[in-house]
């Protein structure tokens, strides 16, 4: 029996990038929340835990750095390969941009959902990946910009009008309940512990995916690239099991603060 | 020793009033029992140290002034310190002490001890010396029965941890019970000639901290104490009467924003909504708590011209954890209420655009979330992966 081939999804500044998204967000997530639910019982010892105020501040504002870095980054790495003539990056089926298309694959989906059609043909990137992307992305610009009001409050008052940080620190707080809430228990699912991908899907840690797996999931994509020869090019060896092994208990960890911090989330909501 | 107070005869049928010489006869020693056994020895070297050794014994027993026959009666008339302390003893009569029903009434040895070993209060040995009063009211008011099952209100625990019994251990200067509550005429604190009936309190504790009862006094708080508002906050409300923490700790600070919630209940909620008023809820002080702003004794409305927080004041209050504020930085609400658009508009529109994205987002994603799983799990794993 041959052994199985691997298509390669994601590079190593991808995956680098995804790497320092999730550890710098989970980390701004557990050094803000204590502050975002200061009356909840965990608040007070778990920023007890971080080293008192001062120094949960300060890891806050370091997370901080890393991920605003990390958006830098991409951002440009993104500017660079749009100038110098990259297509397919801001339209068409290899893009993340928000289309049609995905209106149509969203209703089939739903189809397939209710046993009303088949399942749809998805492209490189489907609706749901393309709102996770979009939501981390404008929810590291509205944060981002609200966290940095909030840690320089003197240098933005010269221009802007107090209200704004009374707006900033609710925009913040909410904007990062949201983005919490909606990685623990929307992208962790769709992504990851659906029964189909059940416990995690490694692709995002590997970089590469089972050629017969890519085929059935992202048919468009792998017709697309037999059909222009491409797929050779794409062709990659298997995983180091070894890495695989290191990473999924990386991601295990990932997964579980991200769920301790959406359960303290839910029981402090709950206890108001 | 002699009676050096003793009356001159007036009669040469008078007979000599005993000596405290002859007293001694018999009551020097310890062997000497009443009929039931208790021993009636007046130890001499005690005696002699008190206060009263310069008396005679019948100065007091006056009913004995006359005997000639011993050994005396055992019933003796009761004792009447009033004879000579009749203010002192008038003010127990009507207080709180006095006024215990029967035998449960306070005597006046029951804080001055045994009557033959009374020693003058600036004796550090007697119980009355400043720095035994609290352990001579503790006999009552520890929370344990004391002498004749009484058992007053706890404080004196409360007092013991106090900022107040620290300095008392380095300065006299420092207050005891006495120095708030009197010492003979003791009056329940919802009396109004109380020195701890709430309106009183600020004149009571201005005795030592008299710029603080200055700046106090012009107060909003102040004026309202004054015009009988029973939930006008004095010294005590903030400061407790008794535990009396340190202004400078952490946990007293801290217990003084919840203090002005249970007034400001609106204004400590918009608080506890602000960044300053989150960290203080996790527990750390270095941000603006309610006094930080609005001064602690000088607090004045908002519209008062004197007020830290008035249009006047607010910029330079502002500066002093912000140095640099500027005049659209003070436009910060520190008490915005996202639920009132008249007075936070912009803030209350954010929230309701907030709580419609989330709602949004998850309703959809939710249902989203939990269609896709029933597909997933209750459904043919193959059929549908397979395209028609």
């Amino acid at each position: 029996m041959a052994e199985a081939r691997y298509v390669r999804r994601f590079g190593r500044v991808e995956r680098i990038q995804h790497l320092v998204l999730f550890v710098t967000f989970l980390g701004l997530a557990a050094t803000g929340l204590p502050l975002l639910f200061s009356d909840a019982a965990w608040a007070p010892p778990l920023a007890q835990l971080f080293g008192g105020f001062g120094v949960t501040g300060t890891l806050h504002r370091l997370f901080a750095v890393g991920l605003i870095g990390v958006f830098l980054v991409h951002v440009a790495s993104v500017t660079v390969r749009v100038v110098r003539g990259e297509r397919g990056i801001l339209w068409g089926p290899t893009s993340l941009v928000p289309q049609p298309r995905d209106i149509v694959e969203l209703y089939r989906h739903v189809r397939w959902f209710l046993r009303r059609g088949p399942k749809p043909a998805f492209d490189r990137y489907t609706y749901w990946e393309k709102f996770d992307y979009l939501a981390v992305f404008w929810g590291m610009v509205i944060i981002g910009f609200s966290g940095l009001m909030l840690w320089f409050p003197e240098l933005f008052a010269r221009v802007l009008p107090g209200w704004v940080f009374n707006v900033a620190l609710l925009v913040h707080g909410e904007e990062a309940l949201l983005a919490v809430g909606f990685i623990v228990t929307i992208h962790f699912f769709n992504s990851h512990m659906r029964p189909h991908k059940f416990p995690m899907d490694m692709v995002m840690f590997t970089g590469v995916v089972p050629e017969e797996e890519y085929a059935r999931e992202r048919p468009l994509e792998y017709e697309r690239l037999r059909a222009t020869s491409a797929l050779e090019a794409r062709l990659a060896p298997p995983p180091d099991p070894d890495f695989v092994r290191r990473t999924r208990l990386g991601g295990f960890v990932a997964i579980a603060v991200g769920s301790i911090l959406f359960l303290l989330i839910v029981f402090a909501v709950l206890s108001r | 020793m002699s009676g050096v107070l003793a009356a001159p005869s007036v009669s040469a049928q008078q007979p000599e009033p005993p000596s405290n010489d002859t007293c001694q006869t018999c009551h020097a020693e310890p062997s000497m029992t009443r009929a039931d056994g208790r021993p009636v020895v007046v130890p001499p070297d005690r005696f002699a140290s008190s206060i009263h050794a310069t008396l005679s014994c019948v100065d007091c027993h006056t009913d004995l002034a006359k005997t000639t026959d011993f050994p005396h009666p055992e019933r003796l008339a009761p004792v009447s310190c009033a004879a000579c302390h009749d203010e002192p003893a008038a003010g127990l009569a009507r207080s709180v002490h006095g006024m215990l029903s029967g035998a449960a009434a306070l005597q006046c040895t029951s804080c001055h001890g045994p009557p033959h070993e009374i020693r003058p209060s600036s004796d550090f040995q007697s119980r009355t010396h400043k720095l035994q009063i609290a352990e001579t009211c503790a006999q009552c008011h520890s929370g344990l029965a004391g002498p004749g099952a009484r058992r007053g209100p706890a404080v004196a625990p409360m007092f013991a941890d106090s900022i107040h019994a620290v300095a008392l251990e380095r300065t006299t200067v420092a207050p005891t019970c006495t120095d708030c509550h009197r010492s003979h005429d003791i009056l329940r604190k919802t009396d109004a000639k109380s020195p701890v009936h709430p309106p009183n309190i600020p004149a009571t504790c201005g005795t030592c901290h008299a710029n603080q009862h200055r700046l106090f006094s012009d107060s909003v708080h102040a004026q309202e104490l004054a015009g009988g508002n029973p939930r006008a906050p004095q010294c005590a409300s903030c400061h407790t009467a008794h535990r009396m923490a340190a202004t400078a700790s952490d946990q007293w600070q801290l217990s003084a924003v919840e203090q002005c919630g249970t007034c400001h209940r609106e204004a400590l909620a918009t608080y506890r909504d602000s960044f300053h008023g989150q960290v203080t809820a996790l527990g750390f002080t270095p941000v603006a708590k309610c006094a930080d702003c609005h001064e602690s004794h000088r607090v004045f409305r908002v519209s008062d011209v004197r007020s830290s927080v008035s249009p006047q004041n607010g910029l330079t209050t502002c500066r002093t954890c912000h140095p640099s504020a500027t005049a659209n930085f003070i436009q910060f609400q520190p008490h915005a209420n996202k639920d009132d658009p008249e007075r936070s508009p912009a803030l209350y529109y954010a929230a309701r655009v907030m709580n419609a994205l989330l709602l949004g987002v998850f309703l959809f994603f939710g249902g989203h979330t939990l269609l896709w799983f029933a597909r997933e799990r209750l459904g043919p794993s193959d059929e549908g992966e397979r395209r028609g």
